[in-house]
């Protein structure tokens, strides 16, 4: 019952936010049952459909990992998309700094430096919290902003390629490059940029899952979410948690670098998140902060974002900017499910609450 | 340095501090009432949106500003019957209405005028009317010519704020029910009503903000225009305290430290000879929001009951 009942506020949240994205497009003039088909249907061809779809899951999976381990843990990370702009930053900053390495050595420094460098900009507002008292929520903001600058001013002044028009930094070196999946699986092209990055993802989230749910780690981290005051009693040290909670989060975010720098452009490309951060926060919502919820709502929002291209192609007045209302109101529809609920409005506690009562 | 501090720098100021403070009193409003607001970004995306399609259809700047008010503040009654109806998590709901705003008026835009989200350029004199154009008899020194009536008004907005804050019973009401809901629950306040009040002006006030940028410091909207103006915004009313005076102050603050931005650009160069890079100084208002927050430069303490949904005993 517990676990139809999990299933089902997700999937009425999801009909719902389709149902007023319809309406949308019904008001604009377009045909809702057309634009929905085209959104929907793209993602299931094969190679590309499939490919792209794949790919575009894989920084939301990362994404939402992170915004769901924080949230397990009684914390708000809306800092995901500076976390992994920093560390996708580091990763290409030690694949061009260290592009002589043989692979086997330079691919795993990368990989670490990008987790290092998403989990030391994460555990910021974490210590910030836990030493003073300052809410993370308004500090992931303005480190979000703080981590645009700083990367932007690297790349414009110290790494670009001299005469380069593109904000971008020299590529990587070749020892850094990860496999695409097209070079396994046969009859995927390898012009599809899907690659070892989307593993990694399926990797990551089990291991979140072991940790989450299977560890003492874990355990203390879901103990502070749930309620602060019993956890410390029972002797945990909040503040060590929350920073914990934070560079893990942060560690997952940064992940996104690696399918980016490392699997598909090769080199750090200014601007290239397509809101992978705040878009998590819908994955997570959706997925229930549950690691195997967020791989199926991140393939939704992937579907959706690979649909996006053939409806602003072959709709009249329906553009792809049909995808970013249809996740806000998922993400709203989300979190009203209060409105769904009959009986009590009360049962919508637990992490989620507790994270804004510490303002 | 003589070649930086110049007057048109008073005037840039002025421009750009004028969003932020419509922007951060709005948010004061909904703040002190005890509700988180970060939709303040997508709020003004969606006064800008509005301002500049009714301008353009109406000719009217006056039926754009209109157009705006009702439109933010139709999504920030939204947003509140989310957070205080159904109880949803006030900064999920914030982030869901600032992304709704990055796609609704692109889709829009897109049909309505079959741009990639952009509204079509309105004629100047169609615009919010500067000091001297409001009065055409009046001299024509530069704060006149220079300085919009919307500029004016929110000086206004940020005294009469502090008055209705702290001299009128409203204000009493809404911050004792971001205080401390219960007791005012108890001395008979009705705290979900005032909270919606909060939230509904927050609105109001953030959608004039968004209808200045696009029909008064420029003539159409563009896509994301406000640039994370929302989010300056928020950060001045934490800088400020949550009070109306101080908030004002640090709008001014940040908006000079953006006028200094475009000023610096190709002009001031280090000792080195190099250019100052632009995004140290974009940086400022986010890093001092962090060391305000944190307690280093005085405290600044949130409302007793932000962020904390009330439910009636019963």
């Amino acid at each position: 019952m517990k676990a139809f009942r999990e299933l089902l506020f997700p999937l009425i949240a999801v009909l719902c936010a389709f149902a007023v994205g319809g309406l949308i497009v019904l008001l604009i003039g377009d045909s809702p049952v057309e634009t929905f088909r085209l959104l929907l249907g793209s993602a299931f061809s094969w190679p590309d459909g499939i490919g792209y779809t794949l790919f575009f899951a894989t920084p939301l999976i990362f994404t939402g990992l992170a915004v769901a381990v924080a949230l397990r843990g009684g914390l708000l990370n809306i800092g995901a998309e500076g976390q992994l702009y920093v560390a996708a930053f580091a990763t290409a900053w030690t694949g061009i700094t260290f592009a002589t390495l043989p692979s086997v050595v330079l691919v795993p420094l990368c990989c670490l430096a990008g987790i290092a460098a998403g989990a030391a900009w994460a555990a910021i507002p974490g210590v910030l919290k836990a030493r003073f008292g300052s809410h993370e929520v308004i500090n992931t903001i303005m480190l979000n902003f703080i981590a645009v600058a700083l990367v932007g001013y690297l790349t414009q002044y110290h790494y670009r390629l001299p005469g380069d028009p593109i904000m971008e930094t020299a590529p990587i070196g070749s020892g850094a490059r990860i496999a695409r999946l097209g070079q396994f699986v046969p009859g995927l092209p390898a012009r599809i940029p899907l690659n070892l990055a989307f593993l990694l993802a399926l990797l990551a989230s089990w291991l979140v899952y072991v940790l989450l749910w299977k560890t003492k780690w874990g355990y203390e981290i879901r103990a502070t979410g749930q309620n602060p005051a019993a956890a410390e009693y029972g002797g945990v040290s909040i503040g060590r948690e929350i920073i914990l909670t934070m560079a893990i989060s942060g560690a997952l975010a940064g992940m996104v670098g690696i399918n980016e720098v490392l699997g598909y452009r090769y080199r750090y490309y200014d601007g290239f998140s397509d809101n992978y951060g705040f878009t998590g926060i819908a994955v997570a919502l959706l997925g229930r902060n549950h690691p195997f919820g967020v791989i199926v709502a991140a393939l939704l929002f992937a579907v959706l974002q690979r649909g996006g291209v053939p409806v602003d192609a072959f709709t009249q007045l329906v553009s792809k900017d049909i995808v970013l209302i249809l996740q806000a109101l998922v993400i709203l529809f989300v979190a009203a499910e209060a409105m769904f609920r009959r009986r009590s409005r009360q049962r919508v506690v637990g992490s989620r609450q507790g994270v804004a009562r510490q303002v | 340095m003589r070649s930086i501090l110049t007057l048109s720098l008073v005037f840039s100021t002025i421009r750009l501090a004028t969003p932020l403070v419509w922007a951060a009193i709005g948010g004061l409003y909904s703040e002190r009432s005890g509700v988180i607001n970060i939709a303040l970004e997508g709020l003004m995306l969606a006064g800008a949106f509005t301002a500049a399609a009714m301008t353009f259809y109406s000719h009217s700047p006056w039926i754009g500003l209109g157009a705006a008010i009702l439109a933010a503040a139709f999504f920030a009654f939204l947003l509140a019957v989310v957070c205080i109806r159904f109880k949803a998590n006030e900064v999920v709901a914030g982030t869901g209405i600032n992304i709704l705003f990055l796609g609704l008026p692109a889709v829009l835009s897109g049909a309505l005028f079959l741009s990639s989200g952009s509204t079509p350029q309105i004629p100047k004199e169609q615009l919010l009317p500067t000091l001297s154009q409001l009065l055409p008899g009046a001299p024509q020194w530069r704060i006149m010519t220079d300085v919009s009536v919307i500029s004016l008004l929110a000086l206004l907005i940020a005294a009469a704020t502090s008055y209705l804050l702290y001299r009128t019973p409203f204000g009493l009401r809404l911050r004792s029910v971001g205080e401390n809901p219960a007791a005012a629950d108890a001395a008979g306040i009705r705290v979900n009503r005032l909270r919606y009040i909060g939230v509904v002006l927050s609105g109001v006030l953030a959608g004039v903000g968004g209808a200045y940028l696009s029909i008064g410091q420029s003539s159409l909207f563009t896509r994301n225009m406000t640039a994370g103006r929302g989010f300056i915004a928020l950060a001045a009313l934490i800088f400020g305290k949550w009070r109306p005076v101080q908030t004002l102050l640090a709008c001014v603050l940040f908006g000079f430290a953006d006028a200094l931005t475009i000023q610096m650009q190709g002009v001031a160069k280090l000792p080195s000879g190099d250019d100052v890079p632009v995004q140290f100084i974009q940086m400022i208002p986010y890093v001092v929001t962090i060391v305000v927050l944190a307690g280093f430069i005085g405290q600044s303490r949130a409302p007793g009951a932000l962020g904390v949904p009330y439910e009636k005993e019963s």
